[in-house]
This record gives C-alpha cells, sequence and structure tokens, in this order.
C-alpha cells in the first residue's frame, strides 16, 4: 500500500481542493499534463456528484506501484442516499449532462478502472485507477 | 503513440509557418485524418502542438507555453464529447440491425395469400413510412367461393405499432373454424384486443368477405375508414361503412354488418388512413383525388390499380411516406357460369 492522502467535501470549494491534490498527486506519479488533466476532470466529476448528491463525502489519493507499475487510485466515498439506478447511470446520454460526455460515463473513460458499490441509504463507493505507460 | 505522430506533426507545422501555403494547410487537414483514425483525443492534438512548438521555437516565454495547459483542460470534456457521440452512433447502429431483423420477423409472420379463383380479382399493397408496419393485412379463404380480407391499421406508427400487430395475427389465427361473418370477426378480435392491450392504444379494423356464388360483399367496421366501391354502372362511388366502435375500448361491442352486390366491372377499395390522409406542401390531400386516380385506372388488374395508386400519392409527397400505407382492390371480372 502506498501513500494516501484525502480531501473532505463539504462545499464546492472543496471541491477544487480535491483536483489540486489530485494534480498535485498525479504529477508525483509522473502523468504528463494530459493525463494530469484527466485525472483531475475525474476527480472533479466525482467530487461534484458527492457535493450535489450526497452532502458530504471524501476523495482519498493514493499512488502506488505494483510489480514495477506505477498508478494512481482514487476512492470517492459517501454515506448519502446511494445511486438508484446505476445501470441506467453507467448508459451514455443519462446524465442531465445529456450528449456533453461528462457524468459517469466519462469518469470511465477518463480512467483504465472503475469500480462502484452504492447501496440505497448507505452510500457509494466508488474507486477508479489509472496505470502510468 | 504520439512518438511518430508528432515528429511528422513538426515537420508539417515548420512547413506551414515558414511558407504559409495552402498546399500546406491541405496537408495538415489530410494529417488530422490520421488523428481520428488513429482516436487520438482533442486534448492530445494539443498536447502535440505543444511538444512541437517548443522544438520550432525553443525560446518562447514560459507563459505562452503554459496556457496550452489551460487549453488542453479546455479540451478534455470537448473529447469525451467526442467518445460519447461515437458510443452512441456504435448504439445506433446496433439498434438499426435488430429493427431490421425485427422487421423481417414481421414480415414472415404477416405473411399473407391473396385468394386466387374465378370472378374476383384481389391486389394490395402495403408499405410502412418506417421499417416496421402498422398496417396488417390478412387474407382468409374459406374454401374456393368466398375471400375474406381483414384490414387493421394502429394508430401510431413503428415498433409499438408493429408489437399490437402480432396479437391481431393471434386474434384472426383464432378463427380457424369459427364463423367468419364480419361482424362475429371483429367481435372475437375486439374481445382479444380488449383483453391484452392498453388504452393508449387504439386499432380500428374493416373486415370485409365476398362471395362468389352470389357476387356478394357483407363487411363490417371497427372504427376503421369507409371503403369505397365503384360501380360501373353509375361511372362513380359510394362509401362503405358500417357502425362500430374501434378495438379493445370495451369488450361488448355490436357491430353492424352490411352487404353489398357487386356487378362485373365493380371494384372495392379499402384503404388506411395513410392513404386518404396523404398531406403535401400544401395541406391534405382532398377526397377527390384518390378517386379520380381510380377512375383513370378502373380498367386494369387490381393490383395494378392498387399500385397505380400508390405510385401517385407517393410522388405527391416527395417519395416520403408519413403514415404506414396500405390499399386493397376488390374487383369483379365476371359471372360464374
Ligand atoms: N454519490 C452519489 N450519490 C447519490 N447519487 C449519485 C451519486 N453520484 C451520482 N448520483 C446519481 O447519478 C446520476 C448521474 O450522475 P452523473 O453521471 O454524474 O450525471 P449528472 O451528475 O450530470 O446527473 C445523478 O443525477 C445522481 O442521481
Ligand atoms: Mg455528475
Amino acid at each position: 500500500m502506498g501513500y494516501r492522502s484525502s480531501v473532505d467535501i463539504y462545499t464546492e470549494w472543496d471541491i477544487v481542493a480535491a483536483r489540486q491534490l489530485g494534480r498535485n498527486e498525479a504529477k508525483k506519479t509522473g502523468f504528463g499534463t494530459v493525463d494530469q488533466a484527466r485525472i483531475t476532470t475525474a476527480i472533479s466529476e466525482l467530487a461534484r456528484n458527492i457535493y450535489l448528491y450526497a452532502g458530504k463525502g471524501k476523495i482519498e489519493i493514493e499512488r502506488f506501484s505494483e510489480n514495477g507499475l506505477y498508478g494512481i487510485t482514487i476512492i470517492a466515498s459517501d454515506e448519502g442516499p446511494g445511486i438508484p439506478d446505476i445501470r441506467k447511470v453507467m448508459e451514455d446520454g443519462f446524465s442531465t449532462s445529456g450528449g456533453l460526455g461528462a457524468g459517469m460515463p466519462g469518469v470511465k473513460r477518463l480512467m483504465d478502472e472503475f469500480k462502484v458499490h452504492t447501496e440505497s441509504g448507505v452510500g457509494t463507493n466508488i474507486t477508479i485507477t489509472k496505470w502510468l505507460r | 503513440m504520439p512518438q511518430e505522430v508528432g515528429k511528422q506533426y513538426k515537420e508539417l507545422l515548420q512547413q506551414y509557418i515558414d511558407n504559409r501555403n495552402e498546399e500546406d494547410l491541405y496537408f495538415g487537414q489530410q494529417f488530422s485524418r490520421q488523428f481520428i483514425e488513429k482516436k487520438i483525443a482533442p486534448e492530445d492534438v494539443i498536447s502535440i502542438h505543444k511538444t512541437a512548438l517548443a522544438e520550432v521555437f525553443p525560446d518562447l516565454p514560459e507563459k505562452v507555453m503554459y496556457s496550452f495547459d489551460f487549453l488542453i483542460e479546455m479540451m478534455i470534456h470537448y473529447g469525451l464529447a467526442l467518445r460519447e457521440h461515437q458510443s452512441l452512433i456504435r448504439k445506433q447502429e446496433e439498434i438499426q440491425m435488430e429493427i431490421n431483423v425485427a422487421a423481417k420477423v414481421q414480415d414472415t409472420l404477416l405473411k399473407t395469400k391473396i385468394p386466387d379463383f374465378e370472378g374476383i380479382d384481389i391486389g394490395f399493397i402495403t408499405e410502412p413510412a418506417k421499417k416496421m408496419n402498422g398496417d396488417y393485412v390478412y387474407f382468409l379463404n374459406d374454401d374456393n367461393n368466398v375471400a375474406s380480407v381483414a384490414l387493421a391499421d394502429v394508430m401510431g406508427k413503428g415498433i409499438p405499432a408493429a408489437l399490437c400487430m402480432s396479437m391481431i395475427k393471434f386474434g384472426m389465427d383464432s378463427l380457424q373454424g369459427e364463423n367468419t361473418s364480419p361482424r362475429n370477426v371483429l367481435d372475437i378480435v375486439n374481445r382479444i384486443v380488449e383483453k391484452s392491450v392498453d388504452d393508449s392504444m387504439f386499432i380500428s379494423m374493416f373486415y370485409g368477405k365476398y362471395d362468389a356464388r352470389d357476387s356478394s360483399f357483407s363487411y363490417a367496421s371497427a372504427g376503421h375508414e369507409p371503403a369505397l366501391i365503384y360501380r360501373a354502372s353509375e361511372g362513380g362511388f359510394t362509401e362503405l361503412d358500417a357502425k362500430g366502435l374501434l378495438l379493445g375500448v370495451q369488450p361488448d361491442v355490436d357491430y353492424e354488418e352490411r352487404s353489398v352486390m357487386l356487378e362485373v366491372g365493380d371494384f372495392i377499395v379499402m384503404m388506411t388512413d395513410g392513404v386518404t390522409e396523404v398531406r403535401t406542401e400544401t395541406g391534405f390531400i382532398d377526397e377527390g383525388l384518390i378517386k379520380s386516380i381510380l377512375l383513370e385506372v378502373k380498367e386494369e388488374s387490381a393490383q395494378s390499380i392498387a399500385d397505380t395508386v400508390y405510385n401517385r400519392l407517393l410522388e405527391l409527397q416527395n417519395f416520403h411516406l408519413r403514415d404506414d400505407f396500405t390499399i386493397i382492390i376488390f374487383k369483379k371480372e365476371n359471372d360464374l357460369v
């Protein structure tokens, strides 16, 4: 297990703090400018969802190395209402941004790995990973 | 990935900056297709540009270079929108293929054979506005003297209408051995539809039965377009309509049955509203138009009459059908000996 840092999400400003942390960690991992922007965007979307739909939660960021491969993992967790229809949410075109490519499917595209665990009334936990190539 | 692409990009950029020729821009555009083919995202293109620029002008102020990081940030969502768009196109292709298969299934399901015997000439054409047809034609040939036809129109078109259609087919198949007087057929089909269709679906149906033994055509209608009968002796048309509620509205409906006698040269025209409510740029066609087309070709075979009406009306609509289009002709040829 590598070094883990986190940002609590309460206000919209915390989204900016999470982005900042994500960008710094991505840079330290060795990602170029474009991937830094991708990782930051993914964090931004997840943090915004926490802020909008769960009220509060946190973003944890971890750099890691595995068999000589480097990468970054982000965990977005909250104890909010859970995502009611996760299958729909993962479909293109469902997000309120409709047609702009953002939302959860966008997060999935920006990263290499994407895992969601969500339970009604319990909360949501989303883990995303990007490998350095 | 972008190593080689980056090198080529730099050369093209350098050339353009040196000469500023249209030719270089043209090559640039050709080159950009490679970007798209190789699925290089817009944000990557900016990054390639930034790298190339730094090599062409090593002394550019740092602050100018930072502006590209900002531009990359700006392009991330464009990249996502592009990829979503591509995936939606693939999805659309899949759906299109499914619909094509469904349309084929429907064609097989709704296959019907025109009764063929002395004394009556039958022709019909049915064309869906979209891929799947919400109009339904089904011929029955009880014995060698009787030719019957069911013509149904599910309101709305496309897939929901087509699904509904299969039920009518089921209803018709269940008639085996039943009394097939028009009012009885409508009564049976109505009960089936009433049980299985939700209230937002409306289906009209016309059922006609020609008996060659006495040249009678009996019919009943569930809220369907009236049919037309052409009387050769008078040279004009009369409407054939019978009282009856749309299918599926309520279980007990008393469908009126009527009948007419056909003389040689007379013919009956059954249609759906895709025929009568044809719209052109200037509005709905007037009633007289269909009749005048029919008059022009009244001497031709039943099939040719149906085809002509279709072709004329299609042309009037600039070859764009707005609604499913069905027309059936029963034409009395000569008396049985
Ligand atoms: N952390 C969360 N907790 C509860 N619901 C969520 C959460 N994240 C997303 N959702 C639900 O999933 C939907 C889709 O989210 P997303 O794909 O980000 O698109 P958008 O935020 O534009 O609606 C949201 O509208 C919301 O209902
Ligand atoms: Mg969102």
